[in-house]
């Protein structure tokens, strides 16, 4: 009984991350909009974009693989998981202890892997552009997010979420290694979601494009998925600098609806605050060049590493 | 007991080689060995997992009346041994089971089939040796196999360049480990294992050791600046033999580092912690970056196989640095990882190198520039080596991610540690091994992309066939342990804790008894794993997925021209190309790493020829190191040459000055 | 209280050390002025607080003057300097931004290493001497950019950023007399003058303040 109680919060977890992440999708565009004097689309406009796509017949290329076809849902699938495994009202629920910070980045990782891929698999140039550029960002992007993760970890005394969260609402006070982590995570998470000014999710011109230059090839409920996909790996980015460096209103391990529903509610303000400030920063500056880009999360392998060594030399830091 | 059942089979692996020399390998000689291989490989897997549940291990010992008279030559099966013989027994076995169907391809069988058995019983030796002669015997037996294996293909100058330098590098790893076991014996000459861990020595013999140790050992398995050999060695094999030279001879180097200097030397020293951690970031680093810019697919394996041995260096490292301040349960963990890295790297790399050596014999080419859209042809083969690829980029639910995991939770454990020097390099190592662990799943996407997707650059790649059934059952047995190890990762570790204990003297939690079948390393509190339901997850996630995506969405699908934004292009040179995918990363590392130098040759406007572009890499250990002491050699070499042409008088005089020198060291030394 | 002290005295010196990184980064000079003025208020709002917690009003006036001249003055003034003399807006980095970032690095873990090793044996509270440690890392920090500019506007503003790093540590030991912190004010104003009249010199004679060209008159290396 209380397994099955527990398997329906953590159901009620998935569900919540994948309905909300079309509306912060949704909502960032029309800040957006806003910022730069104009109307914008409606807020709910990802949801119908997803609706018209998934009843589109699908076009594939001559020569795609099984690969090919069977790349979205894996895609989708490891992101969703990762996802699912943040804590975003609540702490310790059913499944959390099964993978820790360092399996979600590794997931992450893994819907690249089979992003990267696919873009390779039909044989053009373009999805050889992006696949190249998207594994240079992921060589930098990944152990800049592992440093990080080892500053938030040596901070805490455990890589799991749960406990990490737990730790950040006791008595953890006001840290330079987590101000550098908390800088670092936002340098990845900027350029691992393809935003500006690594990569223009607006755009589909071959000189600016990283992301989209991979799935130039999809089509129909294939693109739905990874467009989903995209989404969601925005919102874990988000949820997860939530839940680890603003961990207040996240309800503790076995407390009842009531604190989950004020949870959900703290989650839904925190969220589309940092999709507000995201934005502004986005609108406020410009696009680098491909080759500055390593430079840039560069500095945010820097800034992982300065926090670890900070750690590492005293306790107190 | 065992040991015996154990030398058994060596004695049998080396009747296979004999049956081979005698038969001449025509025929059905060939399946006839390999088959007999494989038994023989799965008896000892057997016997290994024997000793590693009933952990009986205390005496035993086997002492024949061969080799040296008051020593003889000693076998012992102890648990550390019996992990490795595990390792030795499952890579043997999968990759006789290819070259079952692998060895039909063969030009010159004769020159493959006697040592192939020979190298089994030669690594077989080394595992169950228990004094220094046997050892080296075995050891240099095993290296003299493998180079014949080398130079199988001799017609081929490279190979046999590559067989040269082989055997300089292997040479040159038994004179030093020698030397060691002659500094270790001490001055009553105490050769035999158990002796010589109890003989008194001084901290700085115990140094130089160390350091003998480390090249003799880590030239074998591939630590930097000592790997210059292997990729030239390991592609020039066969690729069955490839597969066991980069699967199991390193991990065999790897068990001689760790039986000298976890079992022989008593002294740990926090500086030789510091020394082992950097030559392993050093080669993890250097291997990674090298494989990126390969062209050749099994060249481009072998330096990633340089960078696995990179990894388990750091976490044998950091073993020592928490033995050295006597943290005997940090040991155990990151010993721990170090050995489960050593076991799934054996499968995963042994998987790669069989799909390479199947797309070898399908398609006739190495070069990667010339394979591509390989998925259609030989499609079981693109599954496995998809696998083998997701395995060795560390990505759940696979077994590389639980061993990656296992290392960063052993750098997390670090910070307990209190000698500076530690606390400056283990930060620096954390972030090699990062950086490790994200290019090399760029270089795998690289090679998978190339080589099995896009379309096909030339011929022969596209009218390449799938392999044969033994090939592909090996290459399914191996992905399978790969899944099984990546999700019940528990079993393994609970399998090797005898070997742990035997070494460290401490566990870790057994993980047969935690629920829901997790992965705990150190305790509840701290970090854990569970691959199952992880997995569990995935595939429940994957079917909910299909379910409501084909319900509610259309399921029509239609094939037509590829898009390519309106700009189609039928040739199939205008796709990316290998070098083209690996330009952003050679020009963001190469100029540190490998002093790239790119130079364009641009005819005038004009002008009809075509504009060339060179890249040009050089390997600097290779520069700095080995070809100054090669030439040094040489020039020595020649130097001496001049002994040759003494007259009579000079040679007399030569006696005659040795012979008053040995008289005055006599008389004048006490 | 005292911990809430002493975590925000950390906080600003870390900022100080991450600012110094990032002027490290910038390769245009605008950047590179502006990065360097908030450094000064950075510098000046850590200042202020050793003074509120330590309870030395005399830090609030180096607060002040930091906050004046490095901050508002110097800034200003480079850029004049700048725009009345057509200085190069790129910045050349000697050998890249990776490898400098690594020394940097490097040398953060080294004045780590030495200051609280060397203040071990004190009775110095532990939190205070990493502000020290902190404090040597903007020296250094300050130092490498000066050595690895080609620029002579940089190469000033990586010796005021040195001259910054004295001042944090100076505020940060308790009890550190007035006078001294007037002579290291007026010290920084005295060169900032010669340095200033420098580059008119330079200007007049070469056309140009960058070394490179500067280099090539004189025949061998600065």
């Amino acid at each position: 009984m209380a397994l099955i109680h527990d398997l329906a919060v953590q159901g009620a977890q998935m569900t919540l991350v994948l309905s909300l992440a079309p509306a912060l999708l949704g909502y960032t565009r029309v800040v957006k909009a806003r910022l730069l004097r104009r109307r914008g689309p409606p807020l709910l406009q990802p949801y119908r974009d997803l609706a018209k796509l998934m009843r589109k017949e699908v076009v594939i290329a001559e020569n795609a693989s099984w690969l090919f076809r069977t790349g979205p849902y894996l895609i989708f699938v490891a992101t969703w998981v990762a996802a699912a495994l943040v804590p975003t009202f609540a702490q310790g629920l059913l499944f959390s202890w099964t993978a820790d910070l360092i399996a979600i980045t590794a997931l992450l990782g893994s819907a690249r892997f089979f992003l990267a891929l696919v873009g390779m698999d039909i044989g053009t140039s373009f999805g050889g552009i992006g696949s190249s550029r998207e594994a240079l960002f992921a060589t930098l992007a990944e152990p800049a997010m592992i440093m990080v993760v080892f500053t938030v970890a040596l901070v805490a005394g455990s890589t799991q979420l749960s406990i990490i969260a737990a730790h950040m609402l006791g008595n953890v006070g006001i840290r330079v290694s987590l101000g550098l982590a908390l800088l670092g995570l936002i340098i990845v998470a900027i350029a691992e979601n393809a935003r500006i000014p690594v990569d223009n999710p607006a755009t589909h011109l071959e000189l600016t494009m990283v992301h989209e230059a991979m799935v130039l090839e999809y089509s129909g409920r294939h693109l739905a998925m990874i467009e989903m996909a995209a989404a969601l790996k925005l919102l874990l980015y988000v949820s997860l600098i939530a839940c680890i460096f603003v961990p207040w209103g996240i309800a503790p391990a076995g407390a009842g609806p009531p604190a989950w529903l004020a949870g959900v509610g703290v989650y839904l303000a925190k969220v589309f605050a940092g999709a507000t400030l995201l934005v502004i920063f986005e609108t406020s500056i410009a696009k680098m060049r491909v080759f500055r880009v390593p430079e840039f999360l560069g500095g945010a392998l820097m800034l992982g590493l300065l926090g670890t060594l900070l750690l590492f030399v005293s306790r107190g830091l | 007991m065992d040991v015996t059942a154990a030398l058994w089979c060596m004695a049998g692996f080396l009747a296979l080689s004999l049956l081979a020399i005698g038969s001449g390998g025509r025929g059905l000689v060939g399946t006839v060995i390999y088959a007999g291989s494989a038994g023989l490989s799965l008896v000892l897997a057997v016997i290994a997992v024997h000793v590693l549940l009933t952990a009986s291990d205390v005496g035993q010992r086997l002492i024949l009346p061969l080799g040296v008279p008051w020593i003889g030559a000693r076998f012992h099966l102890d648990c550390l041994s019996a992990f490795f013989l595990l390792v030795l027994a499952i890579a043997a076995g999968a990759a006789s089971l290819y070259a079952i169907g692998y060895g039909a391809h063969e030009e010159e069988p004769e020159r493959v089939l006697p040592f192939y058995p020979a190298f089994l019983a030669g690594m077989t030796g080394v595992l169950l040796a228990d004094d220094a002669f046997t050892f080296l015997v075995a050891w240099e037996f095993m290296s003299l196999a493998s180079w014949a294996l080398v130079m199988a293909r001799h017609r081929d100058p490279e190979n046999r360049r590559a067989g040269y330098i082989y055997l300089v590098m292997a040479s040159l790893g038994a004179l030093l480990l020698l030397l060691a076991f002659g500094l270790l014996a001490g001055p009553e000459g105490a050769y035999d294992f158990t002796r010589m861990a109890r003989v008194e020595r001084g901290w700085w013999i115990e140094g130089v050791a160390l350091v003998l140790v480390l090249i003799g050992t880590g030239s074998k398995a591939g630590l930097a600046p000592l790997h210059v050999w292997l990729p030239l060695a390991h592609p020039a094999a066969p690729s069955h033999v490839s597969a066991l030279m980069s699967g199991a001879m390193t991990k065999i180097a790897v068990y001689a580092f760790i039986r000298i200097v976890f079992g022989m030397l008593s002294l740990p020293s926090v500086w030789w912690a510091i020394v082992v951690m950097l030559a392993g970031a050093a080669t993890a680093a250097l291997g990674v970056l090298f494989a990126m810019i390969q062209r050749d697919l099994k060249r481009l394996l072998a330096y990633s196989t340089i960078e696995n041995i990179g990894i388990i260096f750091i976490a044998l490292g950091l073993a020592l640095a928490f033995r050295a301040n006597g943290i005997r349960w940090a040991a155990a963990v990151a010993f721990a990882a170090a050995l489960l890295h050593v076991f799934n790297h054996a499968l995963f790399k042994n998987l790669l190198f069989l799909g390479a050596g199947a797309v070898l014999s399908a398609t006739g080419e190495r070069d990667i520039e010339k394979l591509g859209g390989l998925i259609h042809r030989m499609p079981r083969t693109a599954f496995l080596f998809l696998g083998g690829c997701v395995a060795i980029s560390a990505l759940p639910p696979l077994n590389g991610f639980v061993s990656e995991w296992l290392v960063f939770q052993a750098v997390l454990m670090s910070p307990i540690l209190e000698q500076w020097s530690l606390k400056l390099a283990i930060p620096a190592v954390g972030v090699t091994l990062a950086l490790s662990a994200a290019l090399c799943a760029a270089t795998f996407v690289r090679a998978y992309g190339i080589v099995f997707l896009s379309r096909p650059r030339s011929l022969q790649a596209a009218s390449a066939g799938e392999t044969d059934r033994w090939s592909l059952g090996a290459m399914a047995l191996l992905l399978g342990l790969c899944l099984a190890v990546g999700i019940l990762p528990g079993l393994v570790i609970d399998l090797m804790a005898p070997a742990l204990d035997q070494v460290m003297g401490a566990t870790l939690p057994v993980q047969r008894a935690i629920p829901w079948l997790s992965f705990i390393p150190i305790a509840e509190g701290r970090s854990s794993y569970n691959g199952m339901l992880v997995f569990v997850f995935i595939l429940s996630s994957t079917l909910v997925t299909v379910e409501i995506v084909h319900r509610f969405g259309s399921r029509q699908a239609r094939r037509g021209p590829a898009w390519d934004c309106g700009f189609p292009g039928d040739d199939p040179g205008a796709q990316y190309s290998a070098s083209s995918f690996a330009q952003p990363v050679r020009r963001v590392y190469g100029n540190v790493v490998f002093g790239v130098r790119e130079t364009v040759e641009m005819p005038p406007p004009g002008d009809p020829r075509p504009a060339h572009i060179r890249v040009s890499i050089t390997d600097y250990a290779w520069r700095a190191l080995f070809a100054r002491v090669g030439g040094l050699v040489d020039r020595t070499a020649g130097a001496l040459n001049a002994l040759q042409f003494l007259t009579i008088r000079q040679y007399l005089s030569l006696v005659f000055a040795a012979l008053v020198l040995l008289l005055l060291m006599v008389a004048t030394w006490r | 209280m005292e911990r809430l002290a002493f975590d925000i005295a950390h906080l600003l010196a870390g900022g100080l050390v991450l600012l110094s990184f990032v002027m490290l980064y910038q390769d245009r000079m605008n950047g590179l002025i502006r990065v360097f003025a908030l450094h000064a208020v950075v510098l000046s709002l850590s200042v202020g607080w050793q003074a509120y917690s330590q309870a030395a009003p005399h830090l609030y006036i180096t607060a002040a003057i930091a906050l004046v001249f490095k901050a508002l003055i110097i800034p200003y003034a480079l850029h004049r300097i700048m725009v009345k003399l057509g200085v190069h807006r790129e910045i050349e980095i000697v050998g890249g931004i990776v490898p400098t970032m690594l020394l940097g690095i490097g040398l953060t873990a080294l004045s780590l290493a030495v200051m609280l090793q060397a203040t071990e044996a004190t009775t110095a509270d532990p939190l205070a001497r990493e502000d020290l440690a902190f404090a040597l890392s903007v020296v250094l920090l300050g130092l490498l950019m000066m050595v690895t500019r080609r620029n002579a506007v940089s190469q000033v503003i990586g010796f005021m950023t040195l001259e910054n790093g004295m001042i944090l540590a100076a505020a940060g030991a308790k009890g550190m007399p007035f006078v001294v912190e007037i002579s290291v004010a007026f010290s920084v104003l005295i060169a900032f003058i010669v340095i200033g009249v420098f580059l008119f010199r330079i200007r007049e004679r070469f056309d140009s303040v960058d070394i490179g060209a500067l280099e090539q008159g004189r025949g061998d290396r600065i």
